[in-house]
């Protein structure tokens, strides 16, 4: 796509995030590697608990600690690298350079503050913009974001604004900079299908019209269809699979990505055929602090080998830079099922 | 409160018949409000603003629609767990709207209910074992003996082993405690099952279990669901029969296939647009019929179609008079002035993109 640059604008390398708790040390992202180039949608999918929202905190140095803590790797960001930055110099890039929308939009904005007030301390503190100055500019971003009478709107409190109207007022609020990132993190989980759809339709205007990349984290695999340039899969806090929306929606290289497509309803399966059971993945997601060796989706993958209990498959290259890691690819090329 | 009486009833429904289970007549839920101003009269909520439906025993009812619509209220007011300000509901020949007291409570053992939470709607000092057998001791089904042998099974059908009645909720993946939900619903071996979004607090994967679970249930046991959902692909796998919700009223109403074939209201059809599908992706995102704003306020609901005001495809004469729902091909019921019909085939004013 022709928006999207080829420098990456943001490279995360062997990203390692440790909790430490009673019950002993559990790696929680456990070598995260990825990129995001300028203007392009990368969704991060997989199941609760795999390690998709700790990516977008490890991002902005946000995992609460303890019992959380980074304990290796880079992200490196327009010559710096965050891991390692100040916090001072993190303050900065928050909600500046890189911003975030959170899952809940009734419980991420402050309810004694209006809308206006919340908007313009992120346009005060980095823009360095007079309170008149901030007002202005805040009523342009309500404009924007879609929301009808802004001069009024922005003089009111949370509670005032429907579910899909809050989560507008975020994604103001984080674009108000024009950062480089957006992070959002299921920002349309909590709202109904016509206004999700409402949601990513402003998120790709205003990415085609800013250039911002969008770092995505969804579990809906239609949300995915529907967003995406790359995706990555997760599980158990590292990347089994990655590539074009096209080559891991299409052509599935890892068990666990084709059990999570196929296993979805999809609609119009009433028009086709009659009362089909649903594919499963048996078992449920391991816990962290009980992985032990090997591939963490073994017990509930239909091919496991033996090979899968004693070693952690890296990444293959399955072709035109999809990568799955599963040793089913060790050498094969991309066979889809 | 007769035992036997009970398990005649239950035992009468096992062959699957194709009589009427569930009948709700012009339901109405309205909440009162508090003045909101000296002189200003009360404001009511009108939840629920007329629901008639019908589900035949042995199959899957889903009410749809977005939040505020009335779809958890309309199902809480069957379950009588909502006050009801008027209409009928009757669940084979009784009078569900009419019971209170003993005779209620003795009717709860033929309707039960799956919360959407399974986090929340456990206990976390109960023992799951003790949760499922709850039921049971509260209406007295039973003898002891008889009572730890339904628990134990309940726990092989809905697929937890037995050493897991011991186990408390927090030792329980998410997936497992709405196993545990499903268990304790269908110890009194209910007739009716109302389902309030029983899957969407769930992961992905842990979805296709419960949902494969809920079916071989239905089918095994010749329950009758009464399904509340927003989400259109697993009411299409899962259901028989659908029902739109609007701002407390039916929008449109039809089997499965029609409906999901040739979705009339403009509403079920930008709704159904709305969801994003893996084959679909960015050129079904491109053809959505994009809806504005949000639902008018159920306090004071627009005269006229209560959908005029965001439809595509509304007409001045939309917003004048509040169209009837009115059945446009056997069993399709639309409440929508602008759908036609044309040598008995229904024509749908707005059309979604199909695959």
């Amino acid at each position: 796509m022709a928006r999207e640059s080829k420098q990456p604008l943001l490279t995360v390398q062997d990203l390692r995030v440790e909790f430490r708790t009673r019950r002993g040390a559990a790696m929680v992202l456990n070598g995260v590697d990825f990129q995001l180039r300028g203007g392009e949608t990368l969704c991060v999918v997989g199941e609760s608990g795999c390690g998709k929202s700790m990516t977008a905190l490890a991002l902005l140095r946000l995992i609460p600690s303890p019992p959380g803590r980074i304990v290796g790797g880079r992200v490196d960001f327009q010559g710096e690298d965050l891991v390692r930055a100040s916090e001072a110099r993190m303050r900065e890039v928050r909600g500046d350079r890189i911003s975030m929308i959170f899952q809940e939009p009734m419980t991420s904005l402050n309810p004694v503050f209006t809308v206006g007030d919340q908007i313009g301390e992120t346009l005060r503190l980095h823009a360095k913009l007079d309170a008149r100055a901030a007002r202005e500019r805040s009523i342009e971003m309500l404009r924007s974001v879609g929301i009808p009478a802004p001069e009024r709107r922005v003089d009111e409190y949370p509670h005032q604004l429907s579910g899909g109207m809050r989560q507008r007022v975020m994604i103001a609020m984080a674009l108000a900079c024009r950062p480089d990132v957006l992070i959002a993190d299921e920002p349309t989980t909590a709202l109904d299908v016509t206004v999700q759809a409402q949601i990513f339709d402003l998120l790709r205007a205003l990415q085609a019209e800013r250039g911002t990349a969008i770092l995505l984290i969804t579990h809906d695999m239609g949300a995915v269809a529907e967003m995406a340039d790359r995706v990555m899969v997760m599980y158990a806090g590292r990347v089994i699979e990655q590539g074009s929306v096209e080559q891991v929606l299409r052509a599935p290289s890892h068990p666990y990505t084709q059990g999570l497509i196929e296993c979805l309803p999809e609609l119009g399966s009433s028009q086709i055929d009659e009362a089909a059971e649903l594919a499963e993945i048996s078992g449920v997601v391991p816990s962290l602090w009980e992985l032990g060796q090997g591939c963490a989706f073994r017990e509930r993958c239909p091919y496991a080998m033996p090979r899968c209990a004693s070693e952690v498959p890296p990444m293959f290259d399955v072709g035109h830079g999809h990568g799955a890691a599963c040793w089913l690819r060790v050498d094969t090329q991309v066979s889809a099922t | 409160m007769n035992e036997g009486q009970a398990i005649d009833t239950h035992a009468a429904k096992g062959v699957k018949d194709a009589g009427t289970l569930l009948r709700v007549h012009e339901l109405k839920v309205h909440f009162p409000r508090a003045r909101q101003g000296w002189g200003k009269p009360p404001e009511v909520v009108r939840a629920v603003d007329g629901v008639s439906l019908e589900a035949a025993r042995g199959s899957a009812l889903a009410v749809v629609g977005e939040s505020g619509s009335g779809k958890t209220t309309a199902a809480l007011a069957v379950m009588r767990l909502a006050p009801i300000t008027s209409g009928q509901i009757h669940l084979g020949d009784t009078d569900l709207g009419a019971l209170e007291g003993d005779a209620l409570r003795a009717a709860r053992r033929r309707l039960q209910i799956i919360f959407q939470d399974p986090f929340s709607s456990l206990n976390p000092r109960q023992r799951a074992g003790d949760a499922v057998r709850a039921p049971l001791d509260l209406m007295n089904v039973g003898s002891d003996a008889q009572r730890r042998e339904r628990v134990a099974e309940l726990f092989q059908q809905v697929g937890l082993r037995p050493e897991q009645q011991q186990l408390f909720p927090h030792q329980f993946s998410g997936g497992q405690r709405q196993r545990i939900n499903i268990a304790r619903a269908l110890a009194t071996k209910p007739e009716l099952v109302v389902c309030d979004e029983p899957v969407s607090a769930l992961d992905v994967a842990i979805r296709a279990q419960i949902l494969n679970l809920l079916k071989r249930l239905q089918r095994e046991l010749g329950l009758t669901y009464l399904f509340i959902s927003h989400d259109m692909a697993v009411v299409e796998h899962l259901c028989d029969d659908i029902a739109v919700m609007y701002l407390g009223q039916i929008v449109e109403r039809a089997p499965r296939k029609p409906f999901f074939g040739n979705p009339l209201h403009p509403y079920s059809v930008a709704l159904m647009s709305a969801v994003p599908t893996v084959h679909g992706g960015r050129t079904r995102a491109a053809q959505r019929i994009k809806l504005s704003g949000d639902p008018p306020s159920p306090i004071a609901p627009p005269p006229g179609c209560r959908f005029a005001g965001r439809c595509p495809v509304a007409e001045p004469a939309c917003s004048a008079e509040l169209p009837p729902l009115r059945e446009v091909m056997p069993g399709h019921w639309v409440r929508c002035r602008r759908i036609a019909v044309v040598d008995g085939v229904a024509q749908p004013i707005l059309r979604v993109q199909a695959h």
